[in-house]
Order: C-alpha cells, then sequence, then structure tokens
C-alpha cells in the first residue's frame, strides 16, 4: 500500500450560490510529483486555498500523513509541513533573500541572531536541492526565475515536506522552466511532495507522476500520467473534445498598416526601454511578438496604444505619423477613434474596471462614443441591449449584463474585453496575453475569433509569453530581448528551440 | 447575504450597537438611557419646531455629504468640506454686499447660489491641482486648507467684514432681498400654518441635488469617467480618460456641494455671517456619506439621523443638564465609529445567519 502525503475526502465549497469545490476526493502519494489541472474556474485554487487553510471547507475531510487535521490557517499548515509557491510572488523587494526567507520566522527580538542561524541552515538546503540562491542579494534585483527559488527556499526553510507551486510557470522561459523542473525532481528524489497547479498541459505530461483533473468545481479524473496523452487529457478538462490546432490558411498579406522605424523609449531614469525598433504590420496578417516577459514587449504596446510617448523614433499607422502629432484629447482616446483598438496584457488592472457590471465593461474606453452616449445621459437599456449581442456573440458566461466583472471566471472576463475591442472594428489590434489565465475551451474560442479578423483583412500584433499560441497564430513572429528585436521568423517554420534561443538574446547562425 | 440585507440589516444592527454603548454611558453618569432617547426623539421629530430643525441640519448634511461622496467617487477623500463650506459663505457675503441694494431677489438669490458653489469649488481647485498634478495627498492638503480658511475668514470677518461699530465677529444683515424663502412662508402660500424655523428652499434644492447626484454619477458620461478613475486609474488610463482632469474637475463638483450649505446656513437661516457659521458640518458631511455609502437615498437618510441627532440632542441637553453637549457628540462619534469603523462588524453573523437559513 503507498503512503499518502495528503488526502483530501469529500471537500465542499461554496462561496453564496456557487459550489467551487463539490465532493472533491484527491490522494497525492508521498514523494511524487502530482499535477491538478482545470480550466480557470474549475476549483483548482479554491481547494488548495483550503490545503494551505486560507479557507475552511463546509464540510470534507483533510489528512496529512494519514492523520486526519483542521487547517484554519496558513500557520498550521505551515506547522503541518505544507508550503505554497503562490503565482504571484509574496516577497519584499527591497530585502534581501536572507532578510525574506527569516520573514515571519526571525527566532526572537533580535535579528542577528537569527539571521546566522538562517545563513547556515540557508546553506544547507541550497546545497541539498541545488537552488544556487546568494543569500546577499536583493530580491527585487533578481529575475523572476530566481524569485521563484526563494519562494521555494522559503517554504523549504519553513520545514515543508508538501511544496504546492501555482502556475510556476506562467512567468518563466522555456530554459528558466527546464531548470524549475530539475529542482522539483530534486526534490521529489530527497522525498518531498510536489503538489503542480497548471493548465499547461505539456508540464503536466513531462514532469508528473500522477494528475488530478478538475472541472466546474468537482474532480472529473484521478489517473497516473504514463496513462494519459494529451488529447485525452484536455477533454477530460473541457468534457467535450478540443480542437488544440488553429486552423488557417495562408493569405497574401496587404498594404502597411503600421510602421514603425528606430522606435526608441527610455523610462525616467534614463534607462532605455526600447532600443531603435523597426518593423511593420500588414494588413490581413497576425505579427507576433515573442519573448520573455520584461524585455520591452509591454513597453511597445503602451506606445503604440497611445498610453506612453515615445522618446524618438517614428510611428505611422496608415501614414498617419504617430509621435509627432499633437492631440487634443488623451492620446489613448484619439488612437482609438484612429481606429486601433488595444487588448491589454493585463486585464483586470487595465482592460477592465473589475467593479462595474458587464454592460459597462463593454463601453471602457468607448465611453465618449456616439454610438452609446448623443445627449447627456447614458441610455442604460441601450447599453445593456448593446452588452447582450456582445455576450451572445462571444458566448461569455454567465450571460447576466448586470453581474460584476470581477466575478466572472479570467476566460470570461478576456472574452468581455476582446469583444469590445472587436465590436470596435479596427484597423489594426493590439493584443497582449490574450489568452493569459484563460481556459482551454475559451482559448480555442478566442484564437478563431483573431484569425477571423486577420481574415478579414486586419492587421493585428500579438503579444505573448505563450510560445506555443505565437507559433499557431503568427504569419510572422518578431522575437524581442532586451528591449531590441533579436530575430524575425516566419510563423509557419518557427520552432520552440530556436524562439528560445533568440528570446535569450542569442544569435541563430 | 443578501443585498437587501447588507443595506439595511448590517446598518440596523451598527446602529443599535452603537445605541448600546451609548445607552450604557448615559447609565454610567446617572441617567436613565431609555427615558433619554425618549427625549431625544421627541425633540427631533415630537413637535413642528422640532421637525423644522432636524430638516434644517438634514439640508446642511445633505449637502456635505454629497460634496464628500462626490470625491469618494473619484477615488479622494475630501475632509475640507469645512474650509470650502466657509470660503463659499465669503463668497455669498460679498455678493450680497455688492449687490443687495441693486438686484432683486430672483436675480440676486441665483447668483448668490452660483457664486457659492464657485468659492467652494475653488477652495477645492487648488488640493484637486495639487493630488492631479503634483501628487499631494488629498487628505493632508485639504485639512490643512481648512486651517488657512479659519484664519483666513477670522481676520476678514474680524478685520474687514465686520458691522461697523458692532462688538462681535459678525457682518451686518443681509438685505431682505437675498433670504430664502424660509419654510413658514412658503407653507403660509399654501395657506399652511407652519411654525417659525430656520427651515427653508435649500431643502428642496438639496432633494433636487440628490437626484441630480444621481443621475450625473451613475448614469453620465461624466460620471462613469469620474467612478473608473476613483476604482480603477489604470484602467482610465487604458480608456484614454485625463485622469488628472477628471481628478480637479471632481474636487471642484466636491467643493462647490460643500459650499451649498452655506446657502443654507446663510441665506436660510442667519441672514448674517458669523466666525463660526460652518461649526463642523463639513466634518459631518464625511460620517454621512461614509455611513450613507456614498449613495444619494443613503446619504439622505444619514444625513436626517445626524441632523436628528444634533436638534434632539440640543434639546435633550437643555431638558437634562448631565448631558452636555459634548455628550451629543460622543453620540454622533459612536455612531460614526460602529457604521462608518466598524462598518463589517457584524457581517460574518449576519452571513453564517443566511447561510444557515437556506
Amino acid at each position: 500500500m503507498t503512503d499518502f502525503a495528503i488526502e483530501l475526502i469529500g471537500i465542499c465549497k461554496s462561496f453564496g450560490p456557487v459550489a467551487a469545490n463539490r465532493d472533491v476526493e484527491m490522494k497525492v502519494a508521498k514523494g511524487s510529483i502530482h499535477g491538478i489541472i482545470g480550466e480557470n474556474g474549475a476549483g483548482k485554487s479554491t481547494l488548495m486555498s483550503i490545503l494551505y487553510g486560507y479557507y475552511q471547507a463546509d464540510s470534507g475531510t483533510i489528512r496529512v500523513g494519514g492523520r486526519d487535521t483542521r487547517i484554519r490557517n496558513s500557520q498550521e499548515a505551515i506547522r503541518l509541513g505544507i508550503g505554497m509557491v503562490h503565482q504571484h510572488f509574496m516577497l519584499v523587494d527591497t530585502f534581501t533573500v536572507l532578510e525574506n526567507i527569516v520573514l515571519g520566522a526571525e527566532g526572537g527580538i533580535f535579528l542577528k541572531r537569527g539571521l546566522s542561524q538562517a545563513r547556515e541552515h540557508l546553506k544547507q538546503l541550497n546545497q541539498e536541492y541545488g537552488l544556487d540562491v546568494d543569500p546577499d542579494a536583493i530580491v527585487g534585483k533578481l529575475g523572476v526565475g530566481l524569485q521563484q527559488r526563494v519562494e521555494i527556499l522559503k517554504a523549504l526553510y519553513r520545514g515543508a515536506d508538501v511544496l504546492i507551486l501555482d502556475e510556476p510557470t506562467a512567468v518563466l522561459t522555456p530554459q528558466e522552466a527546464d531548470h524549475l523542473f530539475r529542482i522539483l525532481r530534486t526534490l521529489k528524489e530527497q522525498g518531498k511532495t510536489v503538489i503542480l497547479i497548471t493548465h499547461k498541459l505539456r508540464e503536466v505530461l513531462d514532469i508528473t507522476d500522477n494528475v488530478s483533473v478538475m472541472r466546474a468545481g468537482q474532480m472529473v479524473g484521478n489517473v497516473r500520467t504514463c496513462d494519459v496523452d494529451k488529447a485525452a487529457l484536455a477533454d477530460l478538462m473541457v468534457g467535450r473534445k478540443v480542437n488544440l490546432q488553429v486552423e488557417k490558411l495562408s493569405r497574401e498579406p496587404g498594404e502597411v498598416v503600421l510602421s514603425v522605424k528606430d522606435l526608441h523609449l527610455k523610462d525616467h531614469r534614463g534607462v532605455g526601454l526600447l532600443k531603435g525598433l523597426n518593423f511593420e504590420v500588414r494588413a490581413g496578417e497576425i505579427v507576433g511578438i515573442a519573448g520573455v516577459a520584461g524585455n520591452g514587449q509591454s513597453e511597445l504596446l503602451e506606445v503604440l496604444a497611445g498610453m506612453t510617448e515615445a522618446t524618438s523614433g517614428e510611428i505611422k499607422f496608415k501614414g498617419q505619423d504617430l509621435v509627432r502629432t499633437k492631440y487634443r484629447q488623451p492620446k489613448a482616446a484619439a488612437l482609438r477613434k484612429l481606429g486601433i483598438a488595444h487588448v491589454p496584457e493585463d486585464r483586470s488592472r487595465e482592460g477592465l474596471v473589475k467593479a462595474f457590471t458587464t454592460y459597462e465593461n463593454t463601453i471602457l474606453g468607448y465611453q465618449c462614443d456616439s454610438q452609446f452616449c448623443n445627449g447627456l445621459l447614458y441610455k442604460r437599456s441601450h447599453l445593456v441591449s448593446h452588452a447582450n449581442a456582445l455576450i451572445q456573440q462571444f458566448d461569455i458566461r454567465p450571460d447576466n449584463p448586470l453581474m460584476r466583472v470581477g466575478l466572472m471566471s479570467g476566460g470570461n472576463q478576456q472574452k468581455v474585453v476582446l469583444a469590445r475591442e472587436i465590436h470596435a472594428n479596427p484597423e489594426l489590434l493590439l493584443i497582449g496575453q490574450p489568452t493569459r489565465g484563460v481556459d482551454i475551451g475559451a482559448i480555442e474560442f478566442i484564437h478563431r475569433r483573431l484569425v477571423e479578423l486577420r481574415d478579414a483583412g486586419k492587421a493585428l500584433l500579438l503579444v505573448s509569453v505563450e510560445l506555443e499560441e505565437i507559433m499557431a497564430l503568427s504569419d510572422r513572429i518578431l522575437v524581442m530581448s532586451g528591449g531590441e528585436i533579436s530575430g524575425e521568423v516566419v510563423g509557419k517554420d518557427a520552432t520552440a528551440s530556436e524562439l528560445g534561443l533568440l528570446m535569450g538574446g542569442g544569435e541563430i547562425h | 447575504m443578501p443585498r437587501w440585507a447588507q443595506l439595511t440589516i448590517l446598518p440596523a444592527l451598527n446602529l443599535c450597537a452603537a445605541m448600546l454603548v451609548t445607552g450604557l454611558v448615559t447609565w454610567l453618569i446617572g441617567e436613565n438611557p431609555l427615558e433619554c432617547l425618549k427625549l431625544l426623539i421627541h425633540g427631533a421629530f415630537g413637535y413642528g419646531e422640532g421637525i423644522g430643525y432636524t430638516l434644517f441640519y438634514t439640508t446642511d448634511f445633505v449637502f456635505t455629504g454629497l460634496a464628500v461622496a462626490t470625491a469618494f467617487h473619484a477615488g479622494l477623500f475630501n475632509i475640507g468640506g469645512e474650509g470650502q463650506a466657509y470660503l463659499a459663505g465669503l463668497g455669498i457675503t460679498l455678493t450680497v454686499f455688492a449687490f443687495d441694494k441693486i438686484l432683486p431677489f430672483w436675480m440676486l438669490m441665483p447668483l448668490c447660489i452660483i457664486v457659492a458653489a464657485i468659492f467652494g469649488a475653488a477652495w477645492a481647485l487648488i488640493p484637486g491641482w495639487l493630488q492631479a498634478k503634483r501628487g499631494s495627498h488629498i487628505v493632508v492638503t485639504t485639512i490643512m486648507f481648512n486651517f488657512i480658511s479659519y484664519s483666513l475668514m477670522l481676520y476678514l470677518i474680524s478685520h474687514q467684514l465686520i458691522e461697523p461699530g458692532s462688538q462681535n465677529p459678525t457682518t451686518r444683515e443681509f438685505g431682505a432681498n437675498s433670504w430664502m424663502p424660509s419654510m413658514q412662508h412658503i407653507g403660509a402660500a399654501f395657506g399652511l400654518d407652519l411654525p417659525s424655523t430656520p427651515l427653508n428652499a435649500t431643502f428642496f434644492l438639496s432633494i433636487v441635488f440628490c437626484v441630480l447626484f444621481y443621475l450625473v454619477v451613475w448614469h453620465s458620461r461624466w460620471g462613469y469617467q469620474l467612478r473608473t478613475v476613483g476604482v480603477n486609474e489604470h484602467a482610465a488610463r487604458y480608456a484614454g480618460m485625463n485622469v488628472a482632469k477628471i481628478i480637479i474637475l471632481a474636487m471642484c463638483a466636491s467643493g462647490a456641494l460643500a459650499g451649498l450649505a452655506s446657502v443654507n446656513e446663510l441665506l436660510g437661516s442667519t441672514h448674517r455671517m458669523n466666525v463660526d457659521f460652518t461649526n463642523g458640518i463639513g466634518f459631518v458631511g464625511v460620517a454621512v456619506a461614509l455611513m450613507g455609502r456614498n449613495h444619494p437615498v443613503g446619504i439622505f437618510l444619514s444625513a436626517l439621523l445626524f441632523g436628528a441627532l444634533t436638534q434632539g440632542g440640543m434639546d435633550l441637553s437643555f431638558a437634562k443638564p448631565a448631558i452636555t453637549r459634548e455628550m451629543v457628540w460622543l453620540i454622533e462619534g459612536l455612531i460614526i465609529l460602529f457604521c462608518g469603523g466598524l462598518e463589517n462588524l457584524f457581517e460574518p453573523f449576519l452571513a453564517a445567519f443566511f447561510r444557515r437559513r437556506k
């Protein structure tokens, strides 16, 4: 009989009328890597939050190491040897690695003794698991991959035997992800148990021993990873057949819609963020921009959308100069009127107002448009029926225009943004991370919509950190690294390793 | 928890808790809490004059409450309602002094209202501009502007605008053509015999502004932008809104609303400007907006509550010397504490109750 590190039996949890977890069963074998996959809003995060003590289950039993337990808060979880690495790191940027690790476990009023003890312990952990982190580095100056390792160290320092990682690869390059997986394998060899929450099927297949699939709050499968393949997992997750391939006919691109020449952007300290970009986007093509997050893609989108002023260079939209023209209204509004729509990278920060209803969000950015408001006041019934039409066309759920957008799942929130921007019928659509945190079913839908737009002769500039997505959608791929374009590849010929190399700033010979 | 319960039961529970603690304090100083409560309610609603005074104070608080709420919807905490109302009083006084011998009532009155709004707005413009363009925190600047307005007004009233020969720091009486029609007069026109109170037509104006507030904030383009800036500045910038301009305008609107409270005080009641005519109404506005959840209906109801407390409290301290003016402030403070600071004290229990019932 196998030993189980964690057993969850009959876990139920509802938030108001929404059942986030219904009668969930899951067993995690000791010393294994266990994947949990599921669409957004399937209840993975809720389940892990229950295990880590953020929420209390309405009913059900949690067994840790074979013993029934109640976990009322995260301290109790830590005491039971459960550690968690969050998707958004919980680190103090201005502290050193060492200070961050002792945070909350300082061991006394005076820091000094605790710190020197921690340093010893840390050295040991560092060696044992090959984590390779400098304890005196300032966390804010470390790369994302290293910061993640600090989080792992933090959990191990607190004596975690079971490590929960929530979407750990969302922010990593393929190479960094590989490094992370090596670390996870070492952890497993040392007898630790790893629970990996993800929506990337490839990762689950690569690294896990067992996998649990969640759908709509229920556990729909607990399988051994070696018994399944990608298609089977995808079907389990969505509950129907999924087409992972994007159907796309080749198409001759038309005239140049956007042309960028020698574009520079410096931040307030004079550090170059964009260093002389040159490229074009034509009507009827999707140009993908690949790259590790933080290499200038976000800034490029903001400059093109008129939210940031370029330092120098030229941006022409259908022959019209966008850098030197002075606008009487905020530039973002002016460019929108010209026919540039923008799906921002961070939908919850920029693309949506979560506290607003769906119908209010469907006019964000177009709030002064005469089709919505031609008198002093909005006509609410008109806005609601407009929102209803978009909800129908984009299959947004729940189909209630009066509901707050913040209550929707990530995928549906993204559909709201996309519906709004596509409805504006732009000549140029700027899209950042169209499927970040979006479930497979919705990804398929969103991809199809983007290809439709391209086929209708619109120009699309796509920024994404998901290489598979870039490769599936783009006619041409530009790779950005350190604020420069480090290479251009034709979409259908691209391979992940080639792009990965360019993303690291390397050259193809 | 259903929304209706959140909007009704929760505030009621908070109010009860505040009353309970007040009762305890009253009992501790040797008075009968129930008797005091009866006196308080009678003082506020028990007779015609009391009701008149209650509604008069309510009018003040509706304006200052709406003022705070307007800024709040833009994510700004305007504590400067007091100073803005004070400066609006200066605007009114100057206008009246300049024109009360020349203009007829129907021209002078709208002019006074507009000038009051402009002066209030102007006094809020500077903190608004500093916030929008320089990032100076609005709470700090509005508090400082309150102090500046006290000193400025004290100087102006006691040295410049004082009635010649007067020992009191007060201006001369305004000409009767600048007086807001009192409710007694309006009632008389309809054949009603109303008691003589300071309640005047500004009360109707405050209700009009409640409706306007609702329409502008929730149904107009500007209100949409205001609320977007208030909850998500990044989204506002993404949507091409001029965030700085909206912040400045929101502060001006807020100051203008606070300024209108002075119309009620000066043109409706005292008919001259005293040094301390604002008497804390700007601060009560913060509590009113907080308790009314920045919605005009809520604001009206909580303004009524504070109006009743002010009037009933005064009657109470008259009848019971042990209950001083300070005691009434204590009650107000407790209500603010329970309804504002500890707003969600009972929420978990209530939520659990509704879960069990299902």
